[in-house]
């Protein structure tokens, strides 16, 4: 079974047509790929779809707006990756 | 269907909150300018105006699930399918489905037919932000009267 990093990193190669072996862990979504809020709306459907869990992308986003959380926390590939499997496994203990 | 004021749906016949589905009536006018140029001498429906009134039709199904909390933005058309011509007069049936709740957006799948006919489809995303006017939301209570919107849907 490929790594939630993996996945992710799939999902958005083949969402945003970007070069998956340009995506690393430390890749961030925003300011190394170029990703959009709007391109970010359909990796986020895939991703929920993939992993069976609802990422608060309005929550994070308040977070980075009042200063709480850097862009960095949510966005760098191995975080996101990490957050995803926090969503996961919170998922599985409330099932 | 008032095309002067981008008003593509007429009537909500059924809305399912639970099985998060929605159908509704579309009456296209037997005339309108927008059919003199599209086209001289074979009058049809606008794919555009079609693809609206899908998301028209996900977005009110979509404020019944936020109860009226947050307003549906278009933000993503995926396989939208014209797959006959719709003319002057005929009546649409169109039925949506939300695919997916996300964070803030949503999915939705819709299809128009008109009679057995299936005529369009689509998927649909949409961006859901509280109203940012409240004028709006004003407009869209007065709207979802107008459309028979079943408000006691809504209640427990």
């Amino acid at each position: 079974m490929s790594s939630t990093f993996d996945q992710i990193a799939t999902i958005i190669a083949e969402t945003c047509d970007i070069p998956r072996d340009t995506i690393t862990p430390e890749s961030h979504a925003i300011d190394d790929l170029g990703i959009d809020s709007l391109d970010f709306l359909d990796i986020a459907f895939a991703i929920d779809k993939a992993f069976g869990i609802k990422m608060p992308l309005e929550k994070w986003t308040q977070e980075v707006n009042d200063g709480k959380a850097t862009t960095e926390q949510y966005f760098v590939l191995k975080n996101l990756a990490a957050r995803i499997d926090e969503l996961v496994a919170a998922k599985t203990a409330g099932a | 269907m008032n095309l002067d004021y981008f008003q593509l749906i007429d009537r909500i016949v059924a809305l399912d909150l639970e099985a998060r589905t929605i159908i509704v009536e579309a009456q296209v006018p037997p005339a309108h300018t927008i059919f003199e140029g599209h086209f001289p001498g074979f009058p049809i429906m606008p794919g555009v105006l079609l693809t609206e009134a899908m998301a028209q039709s996900s977005g009110w199904l979509l404020l019944g699930v936020t109860k009226f909390e947050r307003m549906p933005f278009l933000a993503m058309v995926k396989e939208a399918k014209m797959r006959g011509f719709v003319s002057p007069g005929q009546l649409l049936t169109i039925e949506a489905k939300i695919e997916h709740e996300g964070s803030g957006f949503a999915v939705t799948s819709a299809k128009a037919r008109v009679g057995a006919e299936l005529k369009c489809s689509a998927t649909l995303t949409f961006r859901q932000i509280p109203f940012p006017d409240p004028s709006l939301r004003v407009h869209m209570d007065a709207k979802a009267n107008e459309i028979g919107f079943p408000l006691q849907a809504m209640t427990p």
